[in-house]
């Protein structure tokens, strides 16, 4: 059978069971964006800290994180943990993983959009009897949120493009199912192309929306 | 078009330049609607009028920046930037365009100066890649060139290192290396700090003595009435006044360039 | 409880010279990938920027779809797809390196396309309106005014996606490909040592990519001094 029959043929049962992985694609994706949102913000502040020891800390962990490959890093949290003594499951380990890798990436958008707010933005803050939090809330938040918003948008798409090599430690997601619906039909080339485009759809407009957004960030500007 | 005479060259022989009825559309918006203009050799030209009235639309259709919709340019009676063929007019190739504009110097208001090179190499690069000229011979010109701007200190400057007005001066230098019959400024000081614009101005008006042939844009009224020959008001795409600058800027015949006149002297 | 040292100790004389033998395999893929991206991204550029629209559409559509796939995809597509689709070729060229490298150069070409276009598009438009004034060609234009200045705008991205390429050769490992991860793998299950070798083989992949993010650092701040 050539290419467009397969497809004609097994096109929509490939589909719908790809589909089935879209559910834990996603849920690698915003678990591991939120641990590093959260974790992020801790290395930039670390990495923005009065104490030297505090700032060699997060600028190691910065370099190792961005220095070694995510694949590397998550054999050494699924496989080697447990010879520490812990063992994650499949699911734990990728959200580990790529949330570590993530927050030294987003580390450093946290600390160019802190850093792009002009000191005087504060002591005019100040000046006019704002308190420092007041100040933080009204006038340097909303600035920098707006400056960091299309990198962490852009982040966010090599995040989820990420979560297509968390099969490597078992995770059963889109890949994954695309991996196993291959060994059980050979018709790598409709199924492979299949899964692309599942990606497509989604990566493509998140990309056309942070343009968007850093076009409109430096018209405000 | 009638309304306005171009005045016709006095000296005998050809005109240096001569444009023909010039039309330039961007989009729907006409920015120049029927312009008729001859430069005899060694002419001092400015160009004044309000911003939109096409003056500078005018000078970078001259140098084919920006390709006419309609009408004709000829310099020395040759036709530029197209040819005449048996189906009417085409436009040229860039590489023939190349070779045309080689006689055409353009001085623009934001300088353009190429950052990546010293102000010697800013002025030799085109008489080497362009004329062919060995890296002496374009040195020793461009030499000369920067020390008649009054450069000749700062050869190995480069332009992020030099004053806005020394920059328009090697840019200056740079067009004349070239030897071009006729000069166009784009509005060369309205991008300076007012201390910058004198020493600018002062190399222009040293040219002028020297005999180019120069066509100004600019906004400065005293300056066009000490160097040109002819001042032209420009209006809405047209020319609608033109004539010695003591007639055009002094006892201007049309109320649309007093108007003009009064209003930039209030500023 | 776990002892790396005492396990480095005893098993690092088998396992570095093996290791590192593969990671020239890495380094290979590497460098044969980035010029194939490079020359990619120099065409894709132009024809970005190009005067045809049908050019235009189609580098566009190019770099979206390149970009916007997950490069194991992108491998796993390159590799398995073509043979299936046009079975009456010769496929036996086609190993997995050819593979791999194809696959990391069209990602590559489509990231480096869009660092090129940036690159020419920030210079300001005079520059090219000075050059021809002059009577310089086009071409000349490109070659003496354009490219230099481009060319200093873009080599801190390009050492970027540098240092993001050679980290992504152990994807590679997944399509089979014979380099670093995948003898880490077969190492480590075979010693039963998974967190001493994939932590050492953390450390092999860092000491190749420091000294290039080093260097870019050093270009970043030398293009922020002289602007």
């Amino acid at each position: 059978m050539g290419f467009w029959q397969i497809l004609e043929v097994r096109g929509w049962y490939f589909l719908t069971t790809l589909l089935g992985g879209w559910p834990e694609t996603i849920s690698v994706a915003t678990g591991a964006l939120a641990f590093a949102l959260v974790f992020g913000l801790v290395i930039a502040l670390l990495r923005l800290s009065r104490w030297r020891i505090l700032r060699i800390l997060a600028i190691s962990y910065i370099e190792f994180f961005r220095g070694t490959p995510a694949l590397v890093q998550l054999f050494v949290i699924y496989f080697g943990f447990p010879d520490a003594g812990y063992q994650p499951s499949p699911f734990q380990a990728a959200i580990i993983g790529l949330g570590l890798n993530g927050s030294a990436y987003l580390s450093e958008i946290y600390r160019a959009g802190i850093e792009s707010i002009h000191r005087g933005q504060m002591e005019a803050a100040l000046s006019l009897g704002l308190t420092p939090l007041r100040a933080m809330q009204y006038i340097v938040l909303p600035q920098a949120l707006r400056t960091m918003l299309p990198p962490i948008t852009n982040f966010a798409i090599v995040l989820l493009k990420d979560t297509a090599i968390v099969f490597a430690v078992g995770v059963v997601e889109i890949m994954a199912l695309a991996r196993n619906l291959v060994t059980e039909t050979l018709q790598s080339a409709a199924v492979y192309l299949i899964a692309g485009a599942l990606y497509l759809c989604v990566t493509i407009p998140m990309a056309r929306l942070a343009a968007r957004l850093e076009r409109q960030r430096q018209a405000w500007q | 078009m009638g309304m306005v005479k171009a005045t016709k060259g006095a000296a005998n022989g050809t005109p240096l330049l001569r444009i023909e009825n010039l039309h330039k559309k961007f989009g729907e918006l006409e920015v120049l609607t029927g312009v008729s203009l001859e430069v005899r050799r060694g002419e001092k030209i400015s160009i004044i009028g309000p911003s939109g009235s096409g003056k500078t639309t005018l000078l970078r259709c001259i140098n084919y920046l920006e390709k006419p919709t309609s009408g004709h340019i000829y310099i020395e009676d040759k036709l530029i930037g197209e040819k005449q063929t048996d189906g009417g007019y085409v436009h040229l190739s860039d590489r023939e365009l190349a070779n045309e504009r080689q006689e055409i110097g353009f001085v623009f208001q934001r300088f353009n100066l190429f950052p990546h090179l010293t102000a010697l190499g800013n002025v030799t690069i085109a008489p080497q890649k362009v004329l062919g000229l060995s890296r002496e011979e374009a040195e020793q010109r461009g030499r000369k060139m920067l020390e008649k701007v009054g450069l000749g200190h700062k050869i190995g400057e480069y332009p992020e290192r030099l004053s806005g007005g020394q920059q328009q001066r090697v840019a200056i230098a740079r067009v004349l290396a070239m030897q071009p019959k006729l000069m166009l400024f784009d509005e060369a000081t309205s991008a300076l700090d007012p201390e910058l614009i004198g020493e600018v101005l002062r190399v222009m008006r040293q040219l002028a003595e020297e005999g180019s042939t120069m066509v100004i844009v600019t906004h400065e009224i005293q300056f066009a009435g000490e160097v040109s020959d002819r001042v032209v008001f420009m209006d809405e795409g047209r020319i609608v006044e033109q004539g010695r600058p003591r007639e055009v800027l002094f006892k201007p015949r049309l109320p649309r360039t007093r108007e003009f006149l009064k209003h930039i002297q209030e500023r | 409880m776990l002892e790396l040292p005492e396990i480095y100790a005893d098993n690092i004389h088998r396992w570095l010279p093996e290791l590192l033998y593969y990671s020239m395999t890495t380094v290979k893929i590497a460098i044969v990938s980035f010029v194939l991206a490079v020359a990619i991204g120099i065409v894709f550029a132009l024809w970005r920027t190009s005067r045809f629209p049908l050019l235009r559409a189609f580098a566009t559509a190019y770099i979206e779809a390149a970009r916007g796939l997950p490069i194991v995809v992108l491998l796993y597509i390159v590799y398995f797809v073509p043979p299936q689709l046009f079975p009456d070729l010769n496929w036996q060229w086609f190993n997995d390196f050819a593979g791999a490298v194809v696959g990391l150069g069209l990602h590559g070409g489509a990231i480096l396309a869009e660092v090129f276009r940036s690159g020419i598009e920030a210079l300001h438009k005079g520059q090219r309106e000075a050059a021809i004034s002059l009577g310089m060609t086009p071409a000349q234009s490109m070659t003496y005014i354009i490219m230099p200045q481009a060319a200093r705008i873009v080599l801190p991205p390009v050492g970027n996606y540098a240092i993001g390429l050679l980290k992504d050769t152990s994807l590679c490992s997944l399509i089979g490909v014979n380099e670093l991860m995948n003898d880490a793998k077969s190492i480590a299950f075979a010693d039963y040592q998974p967190m001493a070798v994939f932590v050492l083989v953390a450390a092999i992949y860092f000491v190749m990519s420091y000294p290039l993010s080093v260097a870019v650092r050093y270009m970043e701040r030398r293009m922020n001094v002289s602007r």
